[in-house]
């Protein structure tokens, strides 16, 4: 039996999510590979060869896959998950984005998000939101899965020494092409990296208003988050969405300032370690799943807690 | 140009599901079902290249029981010209469901293909990618922003940490995300009419298509329960208790 894990990465760092994805591996059983495509990657292919319980990592490292553009990917990934009976990405956006293609060209289903598994076969993943848990078992030869992070503990990200082969292959598509990036630059950690995340609702009224949660996120070093609330009413990008239809977290520590706490932002973070939730309405759901919750105003509360941290 | 969208019938997204008493699943008797939000958001947006005069029609599909002949008729009062319904009474997974689609395409030949990124009963995120690999199409999932010209498509795609723009050739296929437009409601002449316009029935087998289950559900619980904790009455609690008890900061 042998997985395949695909390397989440930017060309120069390896991501934190595979580390997880190794370790789901890791209890499917078998021997893994890790296949890094890219261009200039050499950096993210090292960073692969060193982490715990790799059996080899393959890189194709090749300008059709600088981008790593969905249509090229999958066709490497299917040319290679041939030789596997299993083959894995992270919950990033970028396997979400190609591996369901890299399942249909294998003609084999795919399990998304799996957050625990049972045998090699059989794997569990939330449902509607996160309010049901299924059971699901394959009965395909080639299993190609996504893996939410927060199921399972990372593997060591050091102490490996995994053989490096180059992969020859380049798989251009032909039908798509990058255009540009607008990455924005913070000094704060991933959403789904961080241990601390503190999260902004409607409750926070605009924009602006999240140079509260900033501040209070510099002195914990914690990802500053939102509910899908506050997205649509547009004071804050997409992106920082948790819940459901955003990022998943699980930190440490997760703090909700002004959310109601809908079914929906509640999936999104549900297994965080320490939730506590500030907010003005004694009634919001929000409270029955915190650990330590404050009834009160948030523009006198969240201050005072900057103040005091 | 022709534009298809693909719509699914699911529990609408304000309704709290629950999970049935011998695990065979969630209760679907009796609860209100709608077209899946981000279906909702691909109907708005055909409408809307319609609108600036880019698409020439709008054909809505639905995989699902005769049921989801309502959902047909929510995106027709939206403002689809006409609607496939694909009856079937199995459970079809995202495979199915795009082999079904694939011969769909095969018939209708559109340029453009609009789903949703996910469904929200089954969360899969598949449907759109799984299309566009079957039919070697380019693919813009996620899109917050797209743009039609000539015989190339410039999507706007949310990825994490930001925003990414590619250019696919047309005919491709997008998958919506929540930010690409904000879904008009139909109006009741809207309604009305919707109720005339053509909506034809064909099935897997008649598309020659095999959409047997490729996984099986084994059982399905409802998730650990978090039970909810303390209140505090101050902040400098919260922070003594943050310290020195949950030891997190």
């Amino acid at each position: 039996m042998g997985i395949l894990v695909y390397a989440d990465h930017d060309n120069a760092s390896l991501n934190a999510a595979t580390l997880s994805t190794v370790a789901a591996a890791k209890q499917i059983g078998g021997d893994i590979d890790i296949v890094v495509a890219g261009a200039d990657c050499g950096a993210v292919a090292e960073a692969a060869a060193k982490v715990e319980g790799v059996a080899k990592v393959l890189v194709a490292d090749n300008a059709v896959y600088a981008n790593q553009l969905a249509e090229n990917v999958s066709l490497l990934l299917a040319d290679l998950g041939k030789n596997y009976t299993h083959v894995l990405g992270s919950n990033t956006v970028i396997a979400k984005n190609f591996l369901p293609r890299v399942a249909a060209l294998l003609d084999v289903a795919q399990i998304s998000e799996i957050t625990a598994v049972e045998s090699a076969d059989t794997f569990q993943r939330p449902i509607y939101a996160g309010n049901a848990i299924a059971t699901v078992q394959s009965l395909d030869a080639i299993k190609v899965i996504t893996v939410r992070g927060t199921g399972f503990d990372a593997v060591a990200a050091e102490g490996g020494s995994a053989a490096v082969e180059a992969v020859d292959a380049a798989h251009d598509a032909g039908v798509s092409a990058f255009v540009s990036e607008e990455i924005v630059k913070s000094e704060r950690p991933e959403l789904t990296a961080a241990s601390v995340v503190i999260s902004g609702g409607r409750g926070m009224q605009n924009g602006e208003n999240f140079a509260m949660l900033e501040k209070v996120a510099d002195k914990l070093g914690a990802a500053v988050g939102a509910s899908r609330a506050a997205v649509d009413a547009g004071f804050v990008p997409n992106d920082m969405q948790v819940g459901q239809t955003g990022k998943i977290v699980a930190p440490d520590l997760y703090i909700a300032v002004g959310i109601s706490g809908a079914i929906q932002h509640l999936a999104g973070m549900k297994d965080s370690k320490v939730i506590v939730a500030i907010n003005k309405d004694e009634e919001a759901p929000i409270f029955q799943v915190a650990d330590y919750g404050l009834v009160a105003d948030l523009f006198e509360a969240v201050p005072e807690l900057e103040g005091k941290l | 140009m022709k534009v298809l969208v693909a719509v699914k019938r699911v529990v609408d997204a304000n309704v709290k599901v629950n999970v049935l008493g011998d695990n065979s699943g969630v209760d679907l008797n009796n609860v209100k079902m709608a077209i899946n939000p981000f279906c909702e958001i691909a109907v708005e947006e055909a409408i809307r290249l319609k609108e600036k005069g880019v698409a020439t029609e709008i054909v809505a599909v639905c995989i699902g029981q005769k049921t989801a002949q309502e959902t047909l008729r929510t995106a027709l009062a939206l403002g689809a010209d006409r609607g496939i319904l694909v009856e079937t009474d199995a459970e079809v997974d995202s495979l199915g469901v795009a082999k079904v689609l694939k011969a769909v395409c095969e018939k209708e030949a559109p340029q453009l293909i609009i789903t949703g990124k996910q469904s929200i009963d089954s969360d899969n995120n598949q449907t759109g990618q799984m299309l566009a690999a079957l039919s070697g199409y380019a693919q813009g999932t996620f899109a917050s922003e797209i743009t039609v010209d000539g015989d190339k498509l410039t999507v706007v795609r949310e990825i994490d940490g930001g925003l990414q723009t590619v250019a696919l050739n047309l005919p491709a296929i997008v998958s919506t995300d929540l930010r690409l437009n904000e879904p008009r409601y139909a109006s009741l002449p809207n309604i009305m009419k919707a109720k005339k316009k053509p909506l034809d029935s064909t099935t897997p087998d008649e598309l020659g298509v095999d959409v047997a289950a490729r996984t099986k559900t084994l059982k399905v619980e409802p998730p650990a329960q978090r039970s909810a904790g303390i209140k505090v009455e101050t902040v400098d609690e919260l922070v003594e208790k943050l310290k020195n008890e949950a030891k997190v900061i």
